[in-house]
């Protein structure tokens, strides 16, 4: 308060002591400034374009490799020499020397669905768990949600071992099928039937920014916990349930631990596994003859579905990360 | 989160005893609602947790019969060159990772917090590489890193550099794997750090700029201290990442011809899986796993308490 009282009278100090330019001073000034400041304005979206070059520069290699032929694959060209768009189809059928036909179609579906099957299950479960931390006061609740947050500390590592040994307890990492679902698969998406610690954590912020005056008034007319919860909580809470929704997906859609663990028949993969099979299959440093190119079309197509989905769903993704980063 | 647990119950309810709710419908209610937290933590969290800390005093593989043998598998990972040579490689490349992420992070943030609404498309550009699945970051790695024709080195040549080996050479695969992984992916902590820095108040700065204060020096005794929550977050989460770094390495070095990748990729999270799931030495893996653990403990305690001198919380003096 004291300094911006102070700062008129000290901008008018100099001013006084030169009569002729007093007029002119100020404009001048101010057009210097802001002359200065579109250089600096300018030098600072130079910087970032060269950023932004260097940032999807790798992208942008490696859709132009996928579609060079072989030999020109690493002739670092943006625009390929000569268009070989069939890379894409060896994906699909192989390349004519190897006697191995990935089934990458089914990689690709089998990706898509446990990625939307994960992302809707974790989604309604973390929103319930969520739910009942902000709306109820019970006892113990301090004490259980910090077991949630404990749990987003836990490194993966530690409970590997006797998940999969569960699993294998009760044969879901052998062949065969459980309710038209293949059993090995299970591991990847069932989990989150139970909830996530994030997305509780996530969830419970929002539900707890909804007026509690709002569910007292559904209350009145008559509505139980579970229709409070589905017909009030749910739909307010729709942009926070996004957010756990497309994390999820992209979660669920790059894991390779789990897809490396539990699922052995090839028809079972995941992209993530398949394209490691791909790599090691075309690759040289495990006996492959090199076709880099079909590597690269590979990778670009499990890239893909998560740059539309990045653009569909950018401001949830901007808004969860914000989210996240707020309460560190 | 701390503010609305603690408001919640008044002086009156707060005198109760923690049992004395169970008698409510309301508990049940609840209850019901956490139901499906409560068990997977048991089935999948907690349990396992203590199953894992068991299984680590024996030589439990599927294979063969069990034996209890003590701390014998802690012994055998004290003694394990292996062990030495994953722990060194994944210190490294954390203490390299991080550093260079919240670094260039934070240069990014800035230079995004100067440039008005144009902010927007930026943010979404560097976002872009943190959507790339971790197989496909390594596989990117493995060829823009590539020695004699990766395009890195191609560059690099531009400028008259000869670039190293990344892949091979032992000098360099960990600062190449630092700026694929951490660097390339820093888009998230850009956000985190842009949301922070707008909450800067800007008469903060119109303070520091009246006492004399220059750019550098508003910088570091107004922005750092402002943000500095957001940076221990951003510190924080990267180093129990960088920790446990499997996927882009995993794949660019391991296959079933290389079961331990090379003597400089060899990362300590890939090194418990190689030896739980490809030789099934369950017992020797998890005392491996609770290492890990306690390093991640010790490593985020160090952070937390060096925070206490560092980070500055609003409201809170």
């Amino acid at each position: 308060m004291s300094s911006s009282n102070a700062s008129p009278a000290q901008a008018q100090g100099p001013a006084q002591a030169i009569p002729p330019t007093p007029p002119f001073t100020p404009a001048r000034r101010l057009s210097l400034r802001s002359t200065a400041g579109g250089v600096r304005k300018a030098i600072y979206f130079a910087i970032l374009a060269g950023c932004v070059v260097i940032f999807t520069y790798p992208f942008l290699w490696a859709v132009s490799a996928s579609f060079k032929p072989r030999p020109e694959v690493f002739d670092n060209a943006l625009i390929p020499h000569n268009w070989h768009p069939s890379n894409y189809l060896d994906v699909f059928r192989g390349v004519a020397a190897t006697a191995y036909k990935a089934p990458f179609a089914s990689w690709l579906w089998n990706s898509l669905w446990i990625g939307v099957l994960a992302a809707v299950t974790v989604t309604i479960s973390s929103a319930l768990v969520a739910f009942g931390f902000a709306y109820f006061r019970f006892p113990l609740r301090n004490f259980f949600f910090g077991c949630v947050l404990a749990t987003m500390m836990l490194p993966g590592v530690v409970t590997l071992v006797p998940t999969y040994l569960l699993w294998n307890k009760i044969h879901f990492t052998g062949p065969g099928t459980f309710l038209f679902l293949s059993k090995n698969q299970y591991p990847l998406w069932a989990p989150n039937l139970f909830g996530s610690a994030f997305y509780i954590f996530l969830l419970r912020q929002f539900f707890l920014g909804i007026p509690r005056e709002l569910f007292e008034a559904s209350r009145m007319d008559g509505d139980n916990y579970w229709t409070m919860f589905w017909r009030i909580a749910a739909p307010l809470a729709r942009p926070a349930m996004i957010v756990t929704f497309v994390f999820e997906f992209k979660a669920s859609w790059t894991e390779l631990q789990k897809a490396i663990i539990y699922l052995r028949a090839d028809q079972t993969f995941t992209i993530p596994r398949g394209l490691k099979v791909l790599l090691d299959l075309y690759g040289p440093s495990a006996g492959g003859q090199g076709d880099y190119q079909v590597i690269i079309a590979g990778t670009v197509l499990a890239t893909l579905p998560m740059i539309i989905i990045f653009f569909l769903g950018q401001r949830y993704f901007v808004e969860g990360i914000a989210t996240q980063g707020r309460k560190g | 989160m701390a503010t609305a647990t603690a408001t919640a119950p008044g002086p009156r309810v707060r005198a109760r005893r923690w049992f004395s709710g169970f008698g409510d419908r309301d508990t049940w209610a609840a209850f019901a609602f956490l139901s499906p937290w409560l068990f997977g933590f048991v089935v999948f969290t907690s349990g396992p947790m203590i199953a894992s800390l068991i299984i680590s005093f024996t030589d439990y593989s599927i294979i063969q019969t069990t034996h209890n043998v003590g701390l014998e598998n802690y012994r055998a990972a004290y003694h394990d060159p292996q062990v030495r040579t994953a722990l060194r490689n994944t210190f490294v490349y954390t203490l390299m990772s991080v550093p260079a992420h919240v670094i260039v992070a934070l240069w990014l943030a800035s230079l995004l917090a100067r440039v008005g609404r144009a902010a927007g498309f930026f943010r979404t550009v560097f976002y872009l590489p943190v959507m790339s699945p971790g197989v496909a970051t390594g596989i990117l790695y493995l060829l823009i890193f590539n020695g004699s024709y990766g395009l890195l080195n191609e560059a690099l040549r531009w400028f008259h550099i000869t670039g190293p080996f990344w892949t091979t050479d032992p000098l360099w695969v960990k600062p190449g794997l630092a700026l694929m992984i951490s660097v390339w992916g820093v888009g998230a902590s850009v956000v985190i750090f842009l949301a922070a820095l707008k909450g800067v108040p800007q008469h903060l700065y119109e303070a520091a700029a009246m006492d004399g204060a220059g750019k550098w020096r508003q910088f570091r005794d107004v922005t750092l201290p402002m943000i500095s929550p957001a940076i221990f977050f951003v510190v924080i989460i990267n180093t129990i990442a960088g920790l446990q770094t499997f996927d882009q390495v995993y794949t660019a070095f391991f296959n079933a011809s290389t079961p331990y990748g090379t003597s400089a990729s060899l990362m300590y999270a890939i090194y418990i899986f190689q030896e739980a799931f490809t030789l099934f030495k369950f017992g020797y893996a998890s005392a491996l796993a609770w290492v890990l653990f306690a390093i991640i403990g010790v490593i985020t305690a160090i952070q937390i308490v060096a925070s206490r001198r560092f980070v500055y919380y609003e409201g809170q003096r």
